[in-house]
């Protein structure tokens, strides 16, 4: 069986005036369909870089992006994307901002299935009954649930996240982390999280791929066998278990700091 | 209660402006000539009454024009400029020195490209005169569009022209009305440029022009009262418009 997302040794360098900047080196990342694949690393390793080259909006200089088996050359109608930032249109109502994405994958879908897909996801992450507000009246936890739906609203085969629970508070994160568990059962998907909070990555991976510092490659993988039956809880985080994957996920982004210079560094 | 207030406290600022006005050139004892007082004015209007509503007409209908040659213009120059950042390094010395170049000065070299075309000269120093903040503005919100606003529709393949259409232009929208806000008062006194420098009979700067020559000074203030009105009308459609179409911009008790 091959997998759904296949990232076959990318190499990717940006052009500064500096000359050559290079973030990504041999990097491999394979996830098999219906799974759940965390990325970690040092801050400024070139996350976001893999973000865009799996969805297709920039071209490795060498390396392959592979998607159901096809070659990924050019942006594709089955990716959806979450950013740190939830990007709300202001201008339009929540559940306006849902069907964004059906207007351009499926033009000819009736208004009527539009909305009643968009309501159907806006319940599933309890935003009922604010379908017609606009963004800037709620808050940043309720306009990130709501830029998760808009991700999800076309039935992607691959949901990319850079960062979406970065910027909340611990409390409306953990309560999006269990959002995130009950869409997953409801509405199949794979996906590619960029994060750099290790519960996050475990409590939300099956498979946690740890970078290692710029040029980033694969430096480790962890398959995570999380503490306890069905869909995943919160208690958890808080056992044996899963402290030990994270005592072994922080040493392993400890090497990968000290292989990297650092530009934070001055 | 609310809608009374917005209206009342308006219109009580204004009898307000009026009545220090009145008291002003009351207290100091001036003559018409030295200042006119409010209440000399309703003589004025009524003696003249035909030539204010055809002179109102004329610099309404030709401000009016020149502003929406100025949108036509600046929205496209913005667009460039938004989009093209070598556009943007070319374009942007260019206009802005052309924008300080002061334009009463350019009355005359109009009316002598134009000789005798004096809607076409004031049309297009209205438009001149303010289609610069509104360039740089759509220019502005076009080129600080966050890459993320794009690329979730680029990721599913939009063309460049349904990103532009749904998210670049609605998002410019507020920007953009907060130019045309500046603009609508720049056309209007290129407008009056245009009809006081270079007499032509046309629009309250004509009449303007005839109080002073006939040394009617509560005429020429009857004009610049008649010309804040206009400008207030204006800048309130303006207001209106944006309600319209950027109402969503406006946040809650903001």
């Amino acid at each position: 069986m091959t997998d759904l997302i296949q990232i076959k040794g990318v190499t990717h360098a940006y052009r500064t005036p500096n000359g050559p900047l290079p973030v990504l080196d041999d990097l491999n990342i394979n996830v098999p369909e219906g799974e759940f694949a965390a990325v970690v690393g040092p801050s400024g390793c070139g996350k976001s870089t893999l973000t865009r080259l799996v969805a297709g909006l920039m071209k490795p200089d060498s390396g392959e992006v592979w998607l159901h088996g096809k070659r990924v050359t050019s942006p594709r109608k089955t990716v959806g994307m979450a950013f740190q930032n939830p990007v709300m249109l202001e201008w339009r109502t929540i559940l306006q901002n849902v069907i964004l994405p059906l207007e351009i994958v499926a033009p000819s879908m009736p208004r009527k299935d539009r909305v009643a897909r968009a309501e159907e996801l806006l319940a599933l992450v309890g935003l009922s009954g604010f379908e017609d507000k606009r963004p800037s009246e709620l808050s940043g936890g309720m306009r990130q649930r709501a830029s998760l739906c808009r991700a999800i609203v076309h039935k992607p085969d691959v949901l990319i996240m850079d960062e979406p629970f970065g910027a909340l508070d611990a409390f409306t994160r953990e309560d999006l982390w269990q959002t995130m568990h009950e869409l997953r059962a409801k509405e199949p998907f794979t996906a590619v999280l960029i994060t750099h909070d290790l519960r996050e990555s475990v409590y939300l991976g099956d498979q946690v791929f740890v970078l290692s510092g710029r040029p980033a490659t694969t430096q480790y993988v962890m398959n995570v066998d999380y503490p306890g039956e069905g869909l995943r809880k919160l208690d958890g985080l808080y056992t044996p278990e899963a402290a030990q994957m994270l005592a072994t996920l922080r040493e392993q982004i400890q090497i990968a700091q000290g292989r990297q210079p650092g530009p934070e560094v001055h | 209660m609310e809608r009374f207030q917005k209206v009342a406290v308006p219109i009580a600022a204004i009898l307000i402006f009026v009545a220090l006005w009145e008291a002003l050139v009351w207290v100091n004892g001036w003559p018409d000539y030295v200042m006119a007082s409010p209440s000399d004015l309703p003589a004025a209007y009524s003696r003249f009454w035909e030539l204010f509503l055809t002179g109102s007409w004329q610099t309404l209908w030709r401000t009016v024009a020149g502003l929406t040659l100025a949108v036509v213009a600046g929205t496209g120059l913005g667009m460039i400029m938004g989009f093209s950042r070598i556009a943007r390094d070319g374009l942007y010395p260019l206009l802005v020195g052309f924008n300080a170049v002061p334009k009463a000065t350019l009355v005359p070299v109009l009316a002598l490209l134009f000789i005798g075309q004096h809607d076409f000269n004031t049309v297009m120093m209205a438009f001149l005169i303010s289609f610069f903040p509104i360039a740089v503005s759509v220019g502005i919100g076009l080129s600080t569009l966050e890459p993320e606003y794009r690329d979730i529709l680029r990721s599913l393949g939009a063309s460049k022209v349904t990103i532009f259409r749904k998210i670049a232009l609605p998002k410019t929208l507020p920007e953009f009305f907060g130019a045309l806000k500046v603009s609508v008062t720049l056309a209007f006194i290129g407008t009056n440029l245009v009809e006081i420098i270079s007499p032509h009979g046309r629009g309250l700067g004509a009449l303007f022009l005839s109080g002073q020559t006939n040394s009617n000074y509560p005429l020429m203030f009857a004009v610049l009262i008649a010309l804040a009105v206009l400008g207030i009308i204006l800048y309130y459609a303006v207001v209106a418009l944006e309600k319209i179409f950027a109402g969503w911009a406006e946040r809650p008790g903001g």
